[in-house]
């Protein structure tokens, strides 16, 4: 018989105390590398201010490319502002970041990071989290732009496709599922009503809510590829203006 | 001397399950100061576990329902053992209750003209149960606790009652323990409404809990009410018979409902056979008769089709299995098989969720891609408390009960949906008898030290006894009773068995005044049972007596030596009660029914039960 | 017949020990099975708290190897042969015996928030869309394995600023109930604590009734607190809408 004495309420004495067996900490762990060498490689691209465009192509990092004068660094960080804050103050994104990064908690029923002061999204600076559907509604329209350069790079100078312009719409299309999978969208589209049937406009609205749901379910599938999606573009553009990565024409 | 503490109320309701959770509702809004009671956490209640759904005749999926069908249905389906002044005012009333329910937040399946949505189950002539797919006792049990915590009675969570305190002939109050620290405590009470439910426990293979020790039945036999019509037991046709661990819990009528089909291990569709001659003609003529009444109930439009034969009542679907099984029809786990896969899987899944989840999580099987294996499970109790229809009073002056734990309102066999029903209508009558009774009362009855002394002294016995030595573990005795009451007393009863059953359960007396328990008294399930074999040995013995008594087979009461039905028994009660020298049985004439109701009834007599 | 390894928390108030018992295994057995084996033959004494045994009724909540679940659900098949299988009471409630925690501050919590208010007059016809997201919320057992597995609760103890997710999901499913009139935002803003939940969705992990709390719920909760408190622009844009 076991006689070490132990309270079940043993006040985690340490971060990440748990009498889980499994491997809790691995999903936490994949998540904090993903997201590092992600921002790692944004940061460094975002201050490169060269290799973005090429001919009709341009980097989604710098699209739409806004030139001040006044504005002496990469353009880059004139626009890369709005789908950083989308994402950052992204339900999904949240979740995974103040679990992986700030281990509040690091996984379920293990003992979070700190012990005093906890405030949640209540207190600055986690409750600017409330803005999200504004940095939705400016991310939409990014997102339009980036849709635009796409067919952009399809048509001009002529009608071709080359392999990058399929990557950029592969990336629009998986900008899009996430951006349309928002919870702020879901909510703004229909969620906020309470009775769908009630005219004909809600009912309308019910049909888009029930898609945005659709999406929404997998909003983290999405999240995870368009972040991908989006990087790699970039990373491929850039090889293309570096000379590195051929772009091949399929017509 | 142990302390206890006391609390005073003018309505006191034991049981937080439908009918004492509405019995307290209508009680406070009669302007009582009431006290709730409950055996487990609020909102644990058995009425939690209740699937397929509440009877009323809202007529909103078959609009030709209204009461008298209702009302009809009931006393059929009860073989007119009921009392039909309950089953009159239920059918009546379970309408307004259903509506009530839904303007205090129910959230009900909805018909596509946005009604309360109805599905067909057993014995009932219309599509009347409304339900919320298969857990609708969950979305009751809710909607009244929710409503019922602003309605400013007092619950007492975790709290057994073991005595009821009487002065004179008066009820006065009641003693019982706390399950967590078991703290002792009296309430002082003008009057007591019991809706302690049922008596499953008493049973080997039972969809009922833990909770189901036959308390209200012990505690009003007890005080001197009588027990009525304890012989019909209901054995639910479908349990869950594998694995092991889950045999008996509850595969929902609900089934059927949506067009569950029953197979024997040769997969021959047996129900058919076993449809007695009486309401032959209520059921299809072949099985394509059948899928097409399933389409168009699926569909949702209106068909001349008669229901499926596994729609018989619960009597009759039960012995047919049973049968099945004996003769060595049955499953590899000694069930048979019902089917629902041939179904889309969306729609099964959406429709019986919880049937989904309960195979799937509990034995491995996916029910939308085979079929389950089910046998009879001990289900219900039609007999208990006898009340007063209007007022559900028992011959006790100030000790109401309403629920399971009362008799007389479904007869020899209760129809699925009924009893959702049943809470609701009669908790309210119950709440409503009691305050205009404790209004009419004046001064507070008198609650005498010697009464309390004793209750108190019998919950300390068990630890003097301690829990070894000669005292007896209480697991083991009630493991016992089990295997009598399921041997002896089960669906099929003859004289013989029964005696042997009677004479076992006088043995088992001695046993069960030998219970011990040690340990401390927080949160003791051992020393909790001491008490309870006591409440189910009231009740075993009340429904092995009476089952002995009855010469014939009517509803779930199944005699292989009386296989008839037989019209001059019918017109008597059997009623137990205490009596000096233990457990005295007389038979009662049954409240006979006006002739403007007799007229729904023109069908010949009959001797057969079915 | 094989063994399982159950080390179960024995004791009262907090203080006591792990003991170690040997059940044998059945087919198709689960946790609370291995616990009633314990109870009926070796130790009358051992409390657990269980009603239904199907999990419909939420009583049996406990933490099975560091993970909260219902007893009732978790099937023994699940563990490696031998493996020591870990059994706790849930442990952000107050701790009574052995495996059962007081969770009366859940029923506390619940009387707070404002009941079901029906429009008057409302003509009851409802259609199935219009309540299907409520039904989900309803299919809640009260177990309170979401407010156990809170870090909220659990770890911060901030019983005092947050109902915890479980009642996210009730005032959910009074919000967006199609004929309820009352307006309970303030009150999940403020004294509910919505904003105490980082949405890292440990509720929805544990729910066993795959109630998508914090998707359906909390974060629908969320952007209507929005809508009435952090949107000056569409605050503007309805308010001039309705001035008109
Ligand atoms: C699995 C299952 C499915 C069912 N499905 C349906 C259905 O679809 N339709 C239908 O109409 N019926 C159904 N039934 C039957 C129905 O659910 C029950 O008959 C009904 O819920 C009983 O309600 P009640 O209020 O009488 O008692 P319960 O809901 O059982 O409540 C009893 C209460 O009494 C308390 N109590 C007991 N003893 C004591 C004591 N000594 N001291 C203090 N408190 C005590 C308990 O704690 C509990 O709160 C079903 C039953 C089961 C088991
Ligand atoms: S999502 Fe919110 S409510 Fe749910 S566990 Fe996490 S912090 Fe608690
Ligand atoms: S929401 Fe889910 S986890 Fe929380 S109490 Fe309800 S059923 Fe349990
Ligand atoms: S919630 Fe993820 S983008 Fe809005
Ligand atoms: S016992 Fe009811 S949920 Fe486990």
């Amino acid at each position: 018989m076991n006689e070490t004495k132990a309270t079940t309420k043993t006040t985690h004495p340490h971060t990440g105390m748990t009498t889980r067996h499994d491997a809790w900490w691995l999903a936490p762990l994949m998540v904090a590398t993903g997201f590092t060498i992600f921002i790692v490689y944004a940061t460094y691209r975002a201050f490169e201010n060269n290799y973005y465009e090429i001919g009709a192509i341009i980097s989604p990092f710098y699209s739409p490319k806004i030139v001040l004068d006044w504005f002496p660094f990469s353009p880059a960080l004139l626009i890369l502002w709005v789908p950083a804050g989308f994402r950052a103050t992204c339900y999904y994104y949240r979740k995974a970041y103040y679990r992986a990064y700030f281990l509040t908690p690091p996984a379920c029923g293990v003992k979070v990071y700190g012990n005093n002061g906890y405030t949640g999204e209540r207190a600055f600076p986690f409750v600017l989290q409330n803005l999200h559907r504004y940095f939705f509604y400016l991310a939409t329209l990014v997102l339009l732009i980036l849709w635009y350069d796409a067919f952009k790079a399809l048509i001009e100078p002529t009608f071709h496709l080359d392999l990058v312009t399929v990557i950029m719409f592969i990336n629009c299309f998986l900008l899009s599922g996430y951006s349309f999978g928002c919870h702020a969208y879901r909510h703004l589209a229909g969620g906020g009503l309470n009775c769908f049937s009630k005219d004909e406009s809600t009912k309308r609205r019910f049909k888009v809510w029930e898609f945005v749901s659709k999406l929404n379910e997998h909003h983290m599938g999405w999240a995870w590829c368009s972040l991908f999606s989006v990087g790699f573009t970039d990373f491929y553009i850039r090889q293309v203006c570096a000379n590195v990565f051929p772009n091949p024409t399929f017509f | 001397m142990t302390n206890y503490e006391t609390h005073e109320h003018d309505v006191l309701v034991i049981g937080a399950g439908g009918a004492g959770l509405r019995a307290a509702i209508e009680a406070s809004a009669q302007g009582m100061n009431v006290g709730l009671v409950c055996k487990s956490l609020l909102g644990k209640a058995h009425t939690v576990m209740a699937e397929g759904g509440v009877a009323a005749a809202l007529g909103n999926v078959d609009p030709e329902d209204n009461w008298e069908v209702h009302f009809q249905d009931t006393m059929n389906g009860g073989k007119m053992m009921n009392n039909w002044r309950m089953a009159q005012l239920h059918a009546q009333e379970a309408p307004d209750r259903v509506r009530e329910l839904q303007e205090w937040g129910a959230v009900f399946d909805r018909t596509n003209k946005g009604q309360i949505l109805q599905r067909a189950f057993g014995g009932h002539k219309y599509k009347r149960l409304c339900h919320v797919g298969d857990r609708t006792g969950l979305e009751m049990i809710r909607t009244l606790q929710d409503q019922g915590i602003h309605r400013g009675f007092a619950v007492y969570m975790e709290c057994s009652i073991t005595k009821l305190i009487k002065d004179g002939d008066k009820v006065s109050g009641a003693f019982g323990y706390y399950r967590e620290d078991g703290r002792y405590v009296l309430f002082k009470a003008k009057a007591i409404v019991l809706a302690t439910g049922g008596v499953g426990k008493a049973f080997t293979v039972t969809s009922n809990s833990w909770e189901y020790t036959a308390d209200g039945q012990g505690l009003a036999y007890d005080a001197g009410a009588d027990l009525i019509d304890m012989e019909f037991v209901q054995f639910h046709p479908t349990g869950m018979v594998w694995p092991p661990g889950v045999r008996g819990i509850l595969v929902t009528e609900g089934v059927r409902g949506e067009g569950g089909i029953l197979r024997n291990k040769d997969g021959y569709r047996f129900m058919r056979d076993y449809l007695p001659e009486s309401t032959k003609d209520q059921f299809s003529a072949n099985d394509a008769e059948s899928e097409r009444w399933v389409n168009a109930a699926i569909a949702g439009v209106k068909t001349k089709d008669k229901r499926p034969p596994e729609l018989s009542t619960r009597d009759n679907v039960a012995r047919a299995i049973y049968t099945e099984v004996k003769e060595g029809r049955g499953s590899p786990h000694g069930g048979v098989f019902l089917d629902i896969s041939y179904q889309d899987a969306a729609r099964v899944r959406k429709k019986l969720p919880s049937m989904y989840h309960q195979f799937k999580d509990l034995a491995d099987v996916d029910i939308t891609a085979g079929p389950m294996e089910v046998g009879p499970t001990m289900h219900y109790i039609m007999g208990g408390i006898r009340v007063d229809a209007d007022s559900q009073m028992s011959r006790v002056p100030g000790l109401f009960a309403a629920g399971e734990c009362s008799g007389g309102m479904h007869g020899a066999n209760r129809l699925g949906g009924n009893s959702l029903s049943d809470l609701i209508v009669f908790g309210r009558l119950a709440g409503l008898g009691a305050a205009e009774y404790v209004k009419k009362l004046g001064a507070a009855p008198a609650v005498p030290q010697d009464q309390v002394d004793a209750a108190l002294a019998e919950m300390e016995e068990p630890f003097q006894r301690g829990g070894s030595g000669s005292a007896k573990n209480p697991y083991d005795v009630q493991k016992k009773l089990n295997q009598i009451m399921s041997t002896y007393v089960g669906i099929f009863r003859n004289k013989e068995d029964l005696e042997i059953g009677i004479q076992k359960l006088q043995e088992l007396k001695e046993d069960i005044k030998n219970v011990g328990t040690k340990g401390s008294k927080t949160y003791n399930p051992g020393w909790h049972m001491c008490r309870d074999l006591k409440n189910m040995m009231i009740a075993s013995e009340a429904i092995a007596l009476s089952a002995l008594s009855r010469e014939e087979s009517r509803g779930a009461h199944s005699r292989t030596d009386f296989e008839q039905l037989n019209p001059e028994l019918g017109k008597f009660n059997t009623a137990v009660s205490k009596d000096a020298d233990g457990m005295k049985l007389e038979k009662t004439p049954c409240p006979v029914m006006p002739e403007d109701l007799k007229r729904l009834f023109a069908k010949k007599e009959t001797t057969h039960n079915g | 017949m094989a063994e399982a390894n159950l080390k179960v928390f024995r004791g009262e108030k907090d203080s006591g020990t792990f003991e170690n018992y040997k059940v044998p295994i059945e087919e198709g057995m689960v946790v609370l099975d291995a616990i009633h084996y314990i109870q009926q033959n070796m130790d009358p004494t051992i409390a657990v708290r269980w009603n239904c045994k199907a999990a419909k009724c939420g009583s049996c909540s406990a933490e099975v190897n560091g993970k909260p679940q219902l007893l009732c659900k978790s099937r023994m098949d699940k563990f490696e042969p031998g493996e020591e299988i870990t059994v706790q009471p849930i442990k952000t409630f107050p701790h009574v015996k052995d495996l059962v925690a007081d969770v009366s501050w859940n029923y506390e919590v619940n009387k707070k928030i404002v009941p079901f208010t029906p429009q008057p007059g409302h003509n009851w016809v409802v259609y199935q869309e219009d309540i299907e997201r409520v039904q989900e919320f309803r299919k809640c057992i009260e177990c309170f394995l979401c407010q156990n597995v809170c870090h909220v609760l659990r770890d911060h103890n901030r019983k005092d600023g947050f109902y915890g997710p479980r009642f996210m999901v009730r005032l959910a499913g009074l919000e967006m109930h199609p004929v309820d009139s009352a307006n309970r935002l303030k009150m999940v803003k403020e004294d509910a604590g919505v904003g105490f939940c980082n949405i890292t969705k440990c509720c929805t992990e544990v729910c066993p009734e795959d109630i998508h709390i914090t998707d359906n719920a909390i974060i629908p909760l969320k952007e209507r607190v929005v809508d009435e408190f952090y949107d000056p622009i569409a605050k503007f844009f309805k308010s001039v809408f309705k001035a008109k």
